[in-house]
């Protein structure tokens, strides 16, 4: 009974599951959305759950991150803080299980999307991603690709035959979405590549919004960009969260004060030693009653 | 009340300071390197001829060394010590990069010098068939196109197939095996890829078969490990974050390969592939073995002798007619027009790269 749920969750061959009433993980799924629904208007549903049960993640025999657990709320701004090396982003790769993709690289424990192991046997990693988005640091638009095509990559790649109307609706919808629609409508044929590093990042917002996932990973998203684009980026988050869960990596003790609802914070005794979650809280905690001294003293700019 | 004018030693120290060390003040005019250049070789010549030892080579090989010295001297008299070394070597490089274009130079011209004289419109539009110390080369063109084409039918896929899997999916020791393979591949010479496409046709036809789809099999022996070099090459610099960006919507390995990868590889895997028949579209002694050597037009490659080219300029200057004068030109009108199918092959790969290249970081 169980391994038939998880199938019906992930596997990539099946059909949409309805029985929750809301939006499915299904490759029609953007689409009978945006049908029912207006471009560019957002709507508030209710996103997934990730909870994060001992995870131990590995390159190798290199042990990089130990025993995490937490859960990243729905429709919550969670923002992952910590020193560099600490292991965020190897953590924030696991939860769409992009971290094997690293050659020898490996896995312990168990992560759950509303309540379904997305490690469990017959999960296709594939499917996982679907659910499970993702924004890399560096913008990374396809340098084949047309601004149109970059939102629709997903679309295109993904969902069988998508009517040309259905999928101007998606993409003009994404776009609205990643508040770049009015920067592009006039040259969405133009290469993805030729605009501004702010105006990629929310490109790649826009392209893995299109896919309609449950949850966004962002891996610091903008630390490629200058102020006025990263304060533009986390407005779109704020927006964002509105519909999907978000996870967030940061080092911008700022942005993390500014965009979040909750932090964790990761540490590592040592370089060499694993990184691993000293605490997470609602970010007004973390940052003003942290229970942990080592967090206090990070928060507040002491490193020690 | 103006601000008084700075003291004269200070313009004058932060002057040379701009200008480096060992400066002099002065520049030589832009046409100094070839000025010394142009002199120098008329003195040669002059000087030479004086003498009664007038070469061509003479000349030049001393004339550029007078005119290097000369820049040098001048240089050093008017701009100083480290300007002077610099022009002297770089006119130093230029020569050995002239001395390494000469063999090539004067090959093309000879081809072309001589290959014009053997070209006629009968070249291209007539075969050889029951002429007498005449006829044209439009079998062999014929044959060698077709000949190339089916070799990159059979190299292309296979090639660039092999690729992927040794740059996308290869891990570990099979994959060192497989590039060590490639590589050994690369080194096979080509009369032995002739005699390896004779035998596997013979188990098959009988002995004595030849016919220009072997020909094919033994160019894409030569074409495929450099297709497959090539294209690895390509695929590496692919950048990972594109394939991530790819998975990270839920796209599937093969997906991302034939989506993403292959579209960002194009540019540099036609080029490859241009190349690479550019490489093979001249080869003679496997053809020799395999395809034969014909008079008259054939443009099935599933049936009998095909003529190429190589071939058709080998046979044109072994065994001439009894007009020796007119198969020699045709055997280098046959060489020309090689050439001119490994150029056209060059300039289409630089158009498509030009045209196809994505900026990926
Ligand atoms: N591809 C990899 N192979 C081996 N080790 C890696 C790899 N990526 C990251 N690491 C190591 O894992 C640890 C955590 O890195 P990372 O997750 O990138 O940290 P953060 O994002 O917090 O700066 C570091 O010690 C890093 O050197
Ligand atoms: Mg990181």
């Amino acid at each position: 009974m169980e391994g038939r749920k998880l199938r019906g969750m992930f596997g990539s061959q099946t059909k949409p599951e309805t029985e929750e009433g809301q939006n499915t993980m299904s490759q029609a799924g953007p689409v009978t959305e945006t049908s029912s629904q207006a471009p560019g208007t957002v709507s508030a549903r209710r996103a997934k759950t990730l909870e994060a049960k001992g995870v131990n993640l590995y390159y190798g025999d290199f042990h990089a991150v130990e025993n995490v657990t937490m859960t990243i709320e729905p429709n919550k701004v969670t923002a992952l803080i910590g020193s560099s090396g600490c292991g965020k982003t190897t953590f924030l790769r696991s939860l769409n299980r992009m971290h094997e993709l690293t050659p020898g690289a490996s896995v312990k424990g168990d992560i759950y999307l509303d309540g379904e192991d997305i490690y469990g046997g017959g999960v296709d990693p594939v499917a996982v991603r679907r659910l499970v988005g993702m924004v890399f640091q560096q913008p990374n638009p396809f340098p084949t690709m047309s601004i149109y095509d970059n939102v629709a990559a997903g679309l295109n790649f993904n969902a069988g035959k998508v009517s040309k109307g259905d999928k101007d609706a998606v993409v003009e919808k994404s776009l609205r979405g990643a508040h770049l629609w009015d920067e592009v409508k006039d040259r969405l044929d133009r290469p993805g590549s030729g605009l501004s590093g702010g105006q990629q990042q929310r490109l790649c917002i826009a392209r893995a919004t299109a896919v309609s996932p449950e949850v966004l990973l962002m891996d610091e998203p903008c630390s490629a960009l200058d102020p006025v684009a990263t304060l533009a980026i986390e407005d779109l988050i704020a927006e964002l969260k509105k519909e999907y869960t978000i996870a967030i990596v940061t080092h911008n003790m700022q942005q993390a004060a500014r965009a979040s609802d909750n932090t964790a914070f990761f540490n590592l005794d040592e370089s060499g030693k694993p990184g691993h979650l000293v605490e997470i809280g609602t970010t007004e905690d973390i940052f003003t009653r942290p229970k942990q001294k080592e967090t206090e003293d990070y928060v507040s700019g002491r490193f020690g | 009340m103006t601000p008084p004018p700075p003291a004269d030693a200070a313009v004058l120290s932060t002057r040379s300071l701009l200008a480096g060390e060992g400066h002099r003040g002065g520049t030589l005019p832009s046409w100094a390197p070839w000025g010394a250049l142009g002199g120098a070789l008329v003195f040669c010549a002059a000087a030479l001829a004086a003498l009664g030892w007038f070469t061509i080579a003479l000349t030049l090989v001393f004339g550029a060394l007078i005119g290097i010295v000369a820049v040098y001297a001048w240089s050093r008299a008017v701009e100083g010590a480290r300007r002077a070394k610099d022009r002297a070597i770089t006119m130093a490089i230029a020569s050995a990069f002239a001395v390494a274009m000469a063999p090539l130079i004067s090959l093309l011209y000879e081809v072309v010098r001589r290959g014009v004289q053997g070209l006629s419109w009968e070249f291209f539009t007539s075969d050889a068939r029951g002429v007498v110390g005449g006829g044209g080369a439009e079998h062999a063109i014929v044959g060698t196109l077709v000949i190339a084409g089916c070799a990159a039918l059979i190299s292309v896929p296979i090639g660039i197939m092999a690729a992927i899997y040794l740059n996308e999916y290869g891990r570990g020791p099979l994959r060192r095996a497989l590039t060590f393979f490639v590589d050994v591949m690369t080194g096979i010479p080509s009369i032995v890829a002739g005699l390896f496409a004779y035998a596997l046709f013979e188990l098959f036809f009988g002995p004595g078969i030849q016919m220009g789809i072997m020909g094919s099999v033994a160019l894409s022996v030569l074409m495929i490990p450099i297709v497959i070099r090539s294209a690895e090459e390509v695929l590496k610099i692919v950048p990972n974050h594109l394939r991530e960006a790819s998975y990270a919507l839920g796209t599937p390995k093969w997906k991302t390969i034939a989506k993403v990868v292959l579209p960002t590889a194009f540019a540099g895997l036609v080029t490859g592939v241009m190349i690479a028949i550019a490489r093979i579209v001249g080869e003679t002694a496997p053809l020799l073995v395999t395809t034969g050597v014909v008079d008259s037009l054939n443009a099935n490659p599933f049936q009998g002798r095909m003529q190429n080219l190589a071939v058709y300029a080998y046979n044109e200057y072994r065994s001439p007619g009894v007009m020796k004068q007119a198969s020699y030109d045709r055997a280098w009108a046959a060489a020309l027009t090689l050439i001119a199918i490994v150029m056209i092959l060059n300039v289409i790969a630089r158009l498509v790269y030009r045209r196809y290249k994505t900026e990926t970081r």
